[in-house]
């Protein structure tokens, strides 16, 4: 396991998201109320990309008919088929001990903590398809968004 | 005549016609129900004289199956070795539309039942029918019958007003729950809806066909209603359904169930292992070929031993001879279907067969 | 700064491409269709619109999740899944090799009107719209020719009136009709499909008046969705037992989006009690697993996932594998992808060409 700078802390602003990719795989990286998550971005089920899935509150119940609603924004809907993923850990709802997406460690580093250049790759926007590296000078002062994988 | 030696969860009793019943009525009801012409209360589901109601050799002179003790204690508890058999009376008691005589009818059904069937064999035990649709006279039926170890299930029908999980009934389960009493589906319909989304066909055989389709409904909405996890203690039989349609069904239940799950947020388990532990099913009819390997393996999907419950569903037309248990089903289960699996779902038979 | 370009690959199932028996186009707006419409339905369209046999003017009974497409299938202008061709081409027709593709127009919904001659009008017009708008433009797209289905003679006329356009491949009848479909009053359609040569595609939906179930209404989409399954087989039931294929021995139909794992288990129940009750339709001649065998086609979206893949491979076995067709339902939510969807199937390479491509094409005359 390694740590990857995959992009600004400017570019993924609270509400936000971004796919990033390491080593190949594509991880989508969410920003929810301050707080980063990072999942790998393909459905175990068909293939789909979650990072163009909708993020929701957890849907339970303490009985039929009793609906509770917690944690806005943690839970992960495949675009797709729907089935929920909670962020924090990866896990299904429906069926956690049986099915999750593998989810990473995002922490923060500020430039004068990271050697060299940084390697980004990230597809432009509306281009889901055309994943583009690029390597950034890390020179000015800025903060980065770091995902162990 | 086989000495199979099991447990025959389905045989019918028949109510000849409601002159049967008229001395089990008191009062108002005593003079109402014979003044009305309510003599021929036959469900539309079961017409005597149709070949599916009764197998030519099990009818009486009168042309009907079921009506006379000597027959049904020869022709289906002899015949079969059966050393107890839950009887499931199937007249119009809970279709009616006015509540007071759906309630009349059923009293007086199960009185009927009781007094006729139950108190002249010892080997027989009985299914509660109550007024399905009003729901403090179902529960007071109940309640009345409840405290007679003979009555070991309450019985609904396969179509009725709504699907059966809707918290509308849930007053029937908490008093069956109560009163360790799984809930008997039977096949047959209210005729209050077309028997099938698709609307009015024009044959009997096309409503029979169809009423898998429907049980399947039901197993679905007992399921997503969560109607087990506030009775986790309910067991809920599926009688005259047949069950080769049932594991094709669950997988996709399960699978609708896995992208829309917050639509019925309290369910725990995938639908397929909450069926597993709460739903049971009568061996007839059995809905496969006569030969081959495609019954083993349907009851192998089931991934269960403990679903299937025997049953001859005398006199109906469900087989020839004495062929109630055929020989493709496997050596293995023979015993828990017989036996086993109809003691474990109704404890009230447990004290007699010890 | 340095750039590579990293291309996504895409798996193909088959190199000459698959053909997808199930797309869902959609108007742009629920005014989509009103070119298409003379003057008077024009009129009619905006001040009175849909007459169903449900509580909504155009809303589900039964919500959907989101909208009911894939979330990914929304157009970038915000735009409607489906509603665009050039989107649909680079999303699905171009990134996942379709070399064929058959409509299915669920909206706006002509077949279900209560309004016989709104049915009538609104049918023709979605007709030509399927033309003008997609097929004409994108030589891989098939229409299927909508008919105001309770309106059983005007069915067969726009049947006759459209069926030169080999553009239209099978005739759309929605299942949940007024009354099960293989009741004679609904014949006239069958005489027409058979006379152009076209088998009739019966997609899943339809409001008929009926509840979802033969014990009424449901509670949740998640019952309501899977009810569909259950429409399928009440409607084998009935057009095998009215003897349609008595009468129209050459006639073919499509079960589409309505699964076929639950098939083998009515085969053998129909089998079953049509030997005890066979006095009641002395017109059958040969049991009803055979009827079934010979003139019905089943797509494979939402293609069922057990626990056991092994057990869809021995349903298709008895099936036949000439007999399933390979379907996305493209851009709804529950979408089968080709790339994944079937990967769990043990097949060999011929069973898989016939899924994706060789059935539909045998059967659509498509190449």
């Amino acid at each position: 396991m390694a740590r990857h700078v995959v992009a600004r802390v400017a570019d993924v602003p609270p509400g936000s998201r971004k796919l990033v990719t390491i080593k190949n795989r594509e991880i989508a990286l969410f920003n929810v109320a301050g707080e980063y998550f990072a999942v790998l971005d393909r459905c175990p089920h068909a293939g789909a990309s979650l990072c163009k899935g909708r993020l929701t509150g957890l849907m339970s119940a303490t009985g039929p008919g009793e609906y509770r609603y917690s944690r806005e924004g943690e839970i992960l809907r495949c675009p797709w088929h729907g089935w929920e993923f909670d962020l924090r850990t990866g896990k299904s709802c429906a069926e956690p001990n049986r099915l999750w997406i593998k989810n990473f460690d995002v922490t923060t580093a500020k430039s004068d903590e990271i050697e060299g250049d940084v390697a980004v790759a990230e597809a432009p926007a509306g281009e889901p398809e055309q994943l583009t590296a690029t390597t950034f000078p890390v020179a000015v002062e800025e903060d980065w968004i770091v995902i162990e994988a | 005549m086989i000495d199979l030696g099991g447990i025959d969860c389905d045989i019918h009793p028949t109510v000849n016609s409601t002159a049967d019943l008229v001395p089990y009525l008191t009062g108002y009801w005593r003079e109402m129900v014979p003044m009305r012409t309510m003599g021929m209360l036959d469900l539309a589901s079961y017409p005597p004289s149709n070949p599916l109601s009764a197998r030519d050799d099990w009818r009486s002179a009168n042309g009907r199956g079921g009506v006379e003790l000597a027959k049904v204690q020869r022709e289906a508890l002899d015949a079969f070795g059966t050393r107890l058999a839950i009887c499931n009376v199937l007249y119009g008691g809970p279709v009616l539309y006015s509540d007071d005589m759906a309630a009349a009818i059923c009293t007086a059904t199960n009185d009927w039942l009781a007094d006729q069937w139950l108190s002249r064999d010892s080997r027989l035990r009985g299914s509660i029918v109550i007024p399905t649709e009003s729901l403090e006279l179902a529960v007071e039926e109940i309640e009345r019958r409840a405290g007679d170890p003979r009555f070991v299930q309450v019985m609904v029908l396969c179509m009725g007003e709504m699907p059966l999980g809707r918290k509308h009934y849930w007053p029937i389960y908490e008093a069956a729950e109560r009163h360790g009493l799984p809930i008997g589906i039977h096949a047959g319909s209210s005729y209050r809806h077309p028997p099938s989304s698709i609307g009015y066909g024009s044959f009997m055989l096309e409503d029979y066909v169809a009423q898998s389709q429907t049980f399947g409904a039901q197993v679905a909405s007992f399921v997503t209603e969560g109607v087990f996890e506030k009775y986790p203690g309910l067991k809920v039989v599926l009688i005259e359904s047949g069950f080769t349609w049932l594991p094709s069904f669950l997988w996709r239940l399960d699978k609708t169930w896995r992208g829309l799950r917050a639509e019925v947020p309290w369910l725990k388990r995938r639908p397929f292992e909450i069926v597993r532990d709460h739903i049971r099913m009568t061996l007839q009819p059995i809905d496969a070929p006569d030969s081959g390997n495609q019954l083993e393996r349907v009851i192998d999907q089931l991934g269960s031993d403990d679903m299937l419950l025997f049953s001859t569903d005398y006199p109906h037309h469900q087989f020839d001879g004495d062929a109630a248990m055929p020989d493709l089903i496997p050596a293995s289960l023979r015993r828990k279907i017989l036996v086993d699996n109809p003691l474990q779902t109704y404890p009230r038979l447990q004290e007699a067969f010890a | 700064m340095s750039v590579d370009t990293l291309e996504r690959v895409v798996e193909t199932t088959v190199d000459a491409g698959v053909i997808d028996c199930d797309i869902h186009p959609a108007p742009k707006g629920p005014l989509g269709v009103m070119p298409y419409l003379p003057p008077r339905w024009q009129e009619h369209l905006k001040r009175f619109g849909n007459n169903f046999r449900q509580p909504f003017t155009g809303g589900m009974p039964y919500p959907r999740f989101g909208d009911g497409n894939r979330v990914d299938a929304r157009l970038p202008d915000g735009g409607y899944g489906g509603s665009d061709l050039a989107f649909m081409q680079k999303q699905h027709l171009d990134a996942n090799n379709v070399a064929y593709g058959i409509l299915q127009p669920l909206a706006p919904n002509a077949q279900s009107q209560r309004n016989l001659e709104f049915s009538a009008a609104l049918a023709t017009a979605v007709n030509e719209w399927q033309l003008e708008a997609w097929c004409r433009p994108d030589q891989r797209l098939k229409a299927s020719l909508v008919v105001p289905q309770e309106d059983p003679e005007a069915s067969a006329q726009e049947i006759r009136r459209r069926a030169s356009d080999r553009s239209f491949v099978q005739v759309a009848v929605a299942p949940r009709a007024i009354e099960p479909l293989g009741r004679k009053r609904y014949w006239p359609i069958f005489a027409a499909a058979v006379e152009s040569g076209l088998p009739i595609g019966l997609h899943v939906g339809g409001f008929g008046g009926s509840p979802p179930s033969g014990s009424g209404w449901v509670s949740y989409y998640l019952e309501d969705h899977h009810s569909n399954a259950e429409s399928m087989q009440a409607l084998i039931t009935s057009l095998v037992l009215e003897g349609v294929f008595e009468e129209f021995p050459e006639l073919k139909i499509v079960l589409i989006e309505g699964g076929f794992v639950w098939l083998p288990a009515l085969s053998w129940r129909l089998d079953k009690h049509w030997k005890t009750l066979k006095a009641e339709v002395p017109h059958l001649k040969r049991a009803p697993s055979e009827y079934i065998r010979e003139h019905f086609w089943f797509t494979t979206q939402p293609i069922d996932e057990p626990q056991k893949p092994q057990h869809i491979r021995e349903t298709i076995d008895w099936i036949g594998w000439d007999r399933i067709l390979f379907s996305t339902d493209y851009p709804h939510w529950d979408y089968d992808d080709p790339a994944t969807a079937l990967n769990k199937i043990r097949m060999s390479e011929a069973e898989r060409r016939m899924i994706f491509r060789g059935n539909a094409a045998a059967l659509y005359g498509l190449d």
